[in-house]
């Protein structure tokens, strides 16, 4: 599959809080075409590195770019979820009005959302099943449906590039396959960035693989070498290849 | 009842108690779902600085208290966002400053601070009709400005942070909310005073939010409500001889606890 153009680039970007390294190194190319998934674990700095790329939090040191812009301009084409938040399940708002929420940075004062927000809402609830649910209190949702919907809120800003942040946290299993689908499907239009602790589930669907704690491993394909998946996870891990590629278990005591 | 309104400070009371509810309404709904009701407090009894201010300088003190709580505000957000000092310590500290000022200027002031009393604590029965204009115009700056940013301050309740990748300027919105919750303030202080004020931006905003789906649905029913408390505790005040403004606050807060009871019991 051709990978396309560059789209974000990190050049030996470093992340200190306080002075302790949370990002150490880090260079990454992302590309037009690209389902990469980011495993590491919690704590590594997955959901840093993706606030690093949107522009919510700055580098100490290194550049990045996004789409050729810096993060914080070049952001208005990447779609983000958030790792399921422990938003306020009794906000009073309407799942139509979290999808509309995503087309607030395209806003006029003083307008209402138009027909072009309206029918990229509708669409993109269409996309992620959830259109008949529009009019339902957002917290009234399952923990499944809810992730659906923030993925809807992401697609209304017309990505290029989706950032997910744990998607299958609080996503049951039947679900999980069914979200998976969903990014099939929409890999097609975007290029998808997944980050998650849970090697297993993630291996199956993406196209590249990289190791993220602290120090990212990575070397644009889907290999992992053991040794660094070791340094990542810090304990032994067996790489077992059967008819799916690269499921990877912990080593039992 | 109906020759209560023969008299003038009864209408100025109770179109106080309205103009002010239509702010309360507005305002409490952002105070209670953006969990912002620690540096509304702080905002509110810093106020009272203002009116020690609007003594000294022998000006209506109400006057006084717009720049002062609008100052206030600005600097409790930005003391708590831009430094290190952590946000509810850096409120706790302005907050006492505050009022410390207050007292400071009240005592610079000679001769003694008549109606002091009913700027801490309320004094509906003794609104002047200059101040029904200066609370009508300031209902209308809150309206205006939140038909203005209804939508940006929904995305700035809802998750702050995801508001700012969404390319809003999230903090420059939070001072303008915390701006907004110091003119509210100003609204309220006549109705049940600096120390009080709290209870009105809390109690008709968490009620309604139990019942509500929308923003601007709970809006409505919060300024109904606040309404109805401020209304209604006026009657009782009137009733029993009691002070209006801790009487209002009483009526509305037990209102709550009995509906938050039969919610549970069902």
């Amino acid at each position: 599959m051709p990978q396309g153009d560059e789209i974000v680039t990190l050049e030996n970007v470093w992340l200190q809080f306080d002075g302790v390294p949370v990002l150490e190194d880090i260079n990454l190319i992302i590309y037009q075409h690209d389902f990469l998934g980011i495993i590491g674990p919690n704590g590594g700095g997955k959901t840093t590195l993706l606030k690093v790329i949107l522009g919510l939090l700055e580098p100490t040191w290194g550049t990045i770019l996004v789409f050729g812009l810096p993060p914080a301009r070049g952001r208005r084409y990447v779609g983000y979820v958030p790792q399921f938040s422990l938003f306020d399940r009794e906000f009073p708002i309407t799942v139509w009005e979290v999808v509309l929420m995503g087309r607030v940075g395209h806003m006029k004062r003083f307008t209402r959302y138009s027909d072009k927000d309206a029918r990229l809402a509708s669409d993109a609830l269409e996309t992620v099943e959830m259109l008949e649910f529009r009019d339902t209190q957002i917290g009234r949702l399952s923990g499944g449906q809810q992730q659906r919907v923030f993925i809807a809120r992401a697609l209304v800003t017309e990505p290029k590039l989706l950032l997910l942040d744990e998607p299958m946290a609080s996503v049951d299993a039947p679900m999980q396959t069914e979200l998976y689908e969903l990014f099939e499907r929409l890999r097609e239009r975007m290029a998808i960035v997944m980050v998650s602790h849970d090697i297993s589930a993630v291996s199956i669907y993406v196209d590249k693989m990289a190791c993220l704690n602290r120090k990212l491993f990575y070397h644009g394909t889907k290999e992992l070498v053991p040794e660094e998946l070791e340094a990542t996870y810090q304990c032994p891990i067996n790489l077992i290849a059967h008819g799916v590629p690269h499921r990877v278990l912990r080593e039992h005591d | 009842m109906i020759e209560l309104f023969q008299y003038d400070f009864m209408r100025n009371a109770l179109l106080a108690a309205l103009l002010a509810s239509i702010a309360c309404g507005i305002i409490g709904v952002y105070v209670v779902v953006k969990r912002i009701v620690f540096i509304s407090g702080g905002i509110a009894h810093a106020a009272f600085g203002g009116i020690g201010v609007g003594y000294y300088l022998g000006i209506e003190p109400l006057l006084g208290v717009v720049p002062f709580s609008i100052a206030a505000a600005l600097s409790m957000g930005m003391v708590g966002r831009r430094t290190r000092i952590p946000e509810d310590t850096a409120i706790g500290i302005l907050w006492a400053m505050g009022m410390a000022l207050g007292v400071i200027f009240i005592g610079l002031t000679p001769g003694y601070a008549p109606d002091l009393f009913g700027y801490l604590f309320g004094s509906l029965l003794a609104v002047p009709t200059a101040d029904l204009f200066l609370m009508l115009s300031l209902d209308g700056a809150i309206i205006l400005i939140v038909l203005a940013y209804y939508h940006d301050f929904q995305a700035i309740s809802f998750d702050e942070e995801y508001a700012t990748a969404l390319g809003l300027p999230s903090e420059r919105l939070y001072l303008l909310l915390l701006c907004l919750i110091a003119l509210t303030v100003v609204l309220l202080i006549r109705v049940v005073g600096v120390i009080l004020v709290i209870a009105l931006l809390t109690i008709p905003a968490a009620l309604s939010k139990r019942f509500t789906r929308r923003l601007s649905g709970m809006m409505l029913m919060s300024s109904a409500l606040c309404a109805l408390f401020t209304t209604g505790g006026l009657w009782l005040s009137y009733a029993f001889d009691l002070p209006s403004g801790a009487t209002i606050v009483l009526f509305s807060g037990s209102v709550f606890l009995l509906t938050s009871l039969v919610h549970r019991a069902r």
